[in-house]
């Protein structure tokens, strides 16, 4: 599973796992633990879910916005049935 | 996130964007700009069911693999294969592209040196740090997604004064093919959905001419079949509406303003060159290059490279005018037969992000 995160735009999520004062440390990625640099993050936390490309995680996930979309989707779905 | 793939949830965009696509009228082509969205579409079957509702996608040239032109996989083949101790670290796919002299993996290395296939530029930073007595040269190929990594990467280099490594760096900026498709007028496009993790570092604004200059609506999308959807449905929603713009459906990902700390030390490391992509030819400022100022661990200053374009293309690779969208793979003569994953004839085949390995993968042969 490593290879996927080579070079490819994956929009898997991966949460934080450990985290040292050099902002190294590992995410969890589909319950692989994998490296990585949150130096290209503003702040970032224990927790925090995020994208990872090649090594660096390079931007944090919004709840809130994630919520917005999956209510769109759930409208979307259930006015199938009308 | 289930809900992204969801049978339902899919078949109620699809209804959306079938009745939005009868009220916009034909045609309705829109380019997906990154490869990834290409694999995301064929691997969901997505493109069979938006044709039936009146949409046709295109591929872009949004595959860093594919659009490097040959003289940098000849330069890297070069170093490999005529200097001794050195380590060429780079991305798996990269090694595989073939040229007319072999491709990274086929090629016989020079007495003491190596490949090394990485999947972050840190660790062939590592490497260097480990190999004090040998030259590690790392290929850094990508978009903006993955530049700020190998930027950051130079910096600590510089930082370390590590003198054993530097970078042959082939690195790509996305919104100036865009217009230079558009100017070119060979494939008329009345939308794009843009690259989400691009965007999650260059944000929003650099988009803007498209709607602004030429009129055509665009939206960024995540990869997952829903998001792909949305954006299209985005899309025909501004065309509708005769209202072009920069819409960002991928909002839990991707901020307006972009990353503003990747972009800080892009900018700090590198500066903006006119460059030459594969099948697009030379689009001005759409390339950057290490600042002087770094120049020690800019492996084109301090191995004396020439990257000019090579005389000998692949013969008979069409992968230019996929990456143009003027090209389906299956339309080219040696997609499958000639040209497959097990022996590639050109980078649109050998790229996970590829084109024609998606085509190939996904749709049939």
């Amino acid at each position: 599973m490593l290879h996927l995160l080579k070079n490819m735009c994956l929009g898997i999520p991966a949460k934080i796992v450990s985290l040292d004062e050099n902002r190294q440390g590992e995410v969890d990625y589909l319950g692989t633990r994998v490296k990585a640099s949150f130096l290209l993050l503003e702040e970032a936390k224990l927790g925090d879910w995020v994208i990872v490309h090649a090594g660096f995680a390079i931007s944090q996930m919004d709840e809130e916005e994630a919520r917005e979309t999956l209510s769109l989707l759930r409208e979307l779905a259930s006015a199938q049935d009308t | 996130m289930k809900e992204f793939r969801d049978r339902k949830v899919l078949a109620g965009l699809l209804r959306t964007i079938g009745r939005q696509a009868k009220q916009a009228g034909p045609p309705l082509r829109l380019m997906e700009v990154c490869g990834t969205h290409t694999m995301t579409i064929h691997r969901y079957g997505l493109q069979p069911m938006l044709e039936q509702a009146g949409v046709v996608l295109t591929s872009g040239p949004g595959c860093p693999v594919c659009i490097t032109p040959d003289a940098y996989h000849e330069a890297a083949i070069g170093l490999v294969t005529g200097r001794e101790n050195i380590i060429l670290a780079t991305f798996g796919d990269m090694t595989r592209v073939p040229t007319p002299r072999g491709s990274l993996q086929t090629v016989v290395p020079a007495a003491g040196s190596r490949l090394k296939i990485v999947y972050s530029p840190q660790e062939a930073l590592e490497a260097a740090r480990q190999n004090p007595g040998r030259e590690v040269i790392f290929f850094g190929v990508g978009f903006e997604t993955t530049i700020p990594s190998i930027a950051l990467t130079i910096k600590q280099a510089a930082r370390e004064r590590l003198s054993n490594f530097c970078v042959l760096s082939a690195l790509w900026i996305i919104p100036p093919p865009l217009r230079a498709i558009l100017e070119s007028g060979e494939v008329r496009l009345q939308g794009f959905l843009y690259p989400g993790h691009v965007s999650a570092i260059i944000g929003l604004r650099p988009y803007a001419f498209v709607a602004e200059e030429f009129g055509v609506p665009g939206a960024v999308a995540g990869f997952e079949p829903a998001d792909i959807l949305l954006a299209v449905s985005s899309v025909l929603g501004q065309i509708i509406q005769k209202r072009p713009a920069v819409a960002n459906v991928y909002g839990r990902v991707v901020r307006d303003e972009g990353n503003p700390r990747a972009l800080a030390i892009m900018d700090e490391m590198l500066e903006v060159k006119d460059a030459l992509w594969r099948g697009l030819g030379l689009i001005p400022r759409s390339g950057l290059r290490i600042r002087d100022s770094y120049g020690a661990w800019d492996a084109e200053k301090k191995h004396g490279l020439r990257l000019e374009p090579g005389l000998a293309e692949l013969a008979g690779c069409r992968c230019g005018e996929v990456l143009r969208g003027a090209l389906r793979p299956p339309e080219c003569g040696l997609f499958s037969r000639t040209c497959n994953p097990e022996s590639p004839r050109g980078p649109c085949m050998v790229s996970l992000e590829g084109a024609c390995l998606v085509y190939y993968k996904y749709s049939g042969r």
